[in-house]
């Protein structure tokens, strides 16, 4: 069923008693033609466009809880394409892109929002930085804007801008980032994939992958083998326990970073904000609730759940940014798992095994990356070539050392980004 | 979280930093290839269950201790001083 003003209107004057489910729970069939281990968002979107774009529709997506119960649901909801580097440069812009037109194209209310992204800088080298970051940017043909202090405090006066520690030089304005709901973002791969014949099995773990010859035949699964010849594997977080299934062992350790939110408050923060200074970035929901995230606890977790030091850290940093949010009563915590990679970039790549395909490493650029990641891990799974806006996230570029995509510049080890 | 210290007791996990995986005390020799270099600086078992780990507890006693703990849970199972093991 489509969504459509005059659906509405109609639906809400026949008691809304006439809307269906949005996809079907079937049983898994003993084959299909591809497999997609995950129904997260980079799951969905993969399968949504193997079918949209390469006309695959022989495809189950199998999930071993509910379909966006993972990290799409655990994140804070940002989207932006504001990186410097080539491979992720073009890779996010193209994402970005596919963000713009993904509501009309699934004919889903994902809530996309593009309220602006913007990155403060509190030195002069942070300043220089964040104009060769900006420039990157506008070459790549996204946008960015220099603000000065003046132009910060125009937008955001309610931010410390007098704090002697830290003071405000200005910032990184990206206009065309912003947020979504991102529950509703896996809903609408899930009945766009559905509708286009997409099988979604979900209360379905995979407990095996079948190899012959080097070449995938299948996978074990709680609900029995199924077979398929071809394979993806979309499941960051626990990419290293599936990828083990096939022998493989990853440049991967799992962390855990946690995200928090207030009660609900009257409209303040109309903007995304990231602290230059401290682990600290916030926008606020629909519904009122300032949304806000730090950095990793900084050891291996697979908890979805962090400790106390960092909330108490996440929240000197709030405080030494925006007192103006002191008083505000935090509701919740949670962690999402990462899988993160040493040079904190992802990798979407084939696997030594034929048929089988590797998608994960998102560290923290998962949730911005879904239609972008389905869209081009779609091309390789199609193809067996690599989509022209993600050539670089190669598994092999660690033990060759060629490709790194280290955008924080610290190192390309484990543990530093 | 807390860690038990071998040198000096149980102490808040702040006063320590994280490593990483005790892969790390396993250093392969200058000449063991770009293999068995990849292996040990980057590729990772990764496991839910049952992991050790180095932590160094720099604000204490500045020992390098080994840490056998679930990344599940974030119970600790067991830890050691690394000293003795190949570092």
């Amino acid at each position: 069923m489509r969504f459509s003003a005059w659906n509405i209107l109609k639906q809400g004057l026949t008691g809304n008693a006439g809307w269906k489910p949005h996809w079907r729970s079937p049983e898994p069939k003993p084959a299909y033609d591809v497999i997609i281990i995950g129904g997260g968002g980079h799951g969905l979107s993969t399968a949504y466009y193997l079918a949209k774009e390469h006309g695959i529709t022989n495809i189950a997506i199998l999930e071993k809880g509910y379909i966006g119960g993972g990290n799409v649901g655990r994140n804070t909801t940002i989207v932006r394409a504001n990186y410097q580097l080539p491979g992720n440069s073009e890779f996010y812009s193209h994402s970005l892109k596919l963000w713009e037109g993904m509501e009309q194209d699934l004919n889903f209310n994902a809530m996309m929002s593009q309220r602006g992204v913007i990155m403060l800088c509190h030195s002069d080298g942070q300043r220089d930085a964040f104009a060769r970051r900006g420039n990157a940017i506008v070459n790549q043909g996204d946008d960015a804007e220099l603000l000065d202090t003046d132009g910060v405090r125009k937008m955001l006066p309610y931010l410390d801008f007098e704090q002697t520690r830290f003071p405000i030089y200005g910032g990184l304005l990206h206009r065309r980032g912003g947020s979504a709901r991102h529950d509703a973002v896996a809903w609408g791969y899930a009945r766009g994939a559905d509708m286009r014949g997409v099988d979604i099995i979900q209360n379905c773990e995979v407990t095996g992958i079948d190899i012959e010859n080097g070449a995938v035949r299948g996978v074990q699964t709680t609900k029995g083998p199924i077979r398929a010849r071809k394979i993806g594997m979309t499941v960051a977080g626990r990419t290293s326990q599936v990828a083990a299934m096939a022998g493989m062992r990853l440049p991967i350790e799992s962390h855990v970073l946690q995200a928090f939110v207030t009660e609900g408050l009257k409209p303040i923060i109309d903007t995304v904000i990231s602290y230059g200074m401290g682990h600290f970035y916030i926008s606020q929901s629909d519904k009122g609730g300032l949304v806000f995230g730090g950095d990793l606890d900084f050891y291996a977790s697979y908890a979805a759940r962090g400790n106390l030091p960092m909330v108490e850290h996440v929240a000197e940093a709030a405080m030494t940014l925006m007192p103006v949010i002191g008083k505000a009563r935090m509701l919740r915590s949670w962690g999402g798992i990462m899988d993160m990679t040493p040079d904190g970039s992802p990798i979407i790549d084939k696997t030594h095994v034929d048929g089988l395909y590797l998608n994960g490493g998102w560290c923290y650029g998962g949730f911005k990356a879904v239609p972008g990641s389905g869209n081009v891990f779609a091309h390789l799974m199609a193809t067996d070539t690599y989509h022209d806006a993600a050539t670089k996230f190669r598994l092999d570029r660690f033990k060759t050392g060629r490709g790194l995509m280290d955008e924080e510049g610290t190192g390309s080890q484990h543990n530093l980004h | 979280m807390k860690i038990d210290c071998p040198l000096c007791g149980t102490r808040d996990s702040r006063e320590f930093s994280y490593r990483g995986d005790a892969t790390y005390l396993n250093r392969p020799a200058a000449d063991a290839g770009a293999e068995a270099w990849d292996d040990y600086l980057h590729n990772r078992d990764n496991p839910a269950d049952r992991t050790d780990d180095l932590w160094h507890h720099g604000m204490g006693c500045g020992a390098w201790v080994v840490v056998t703990r679930s990344p599940a849970s974030h119970e600790i199972f067991a830890t050691r001083l690394a000293k003795g093991t190949g570092a």
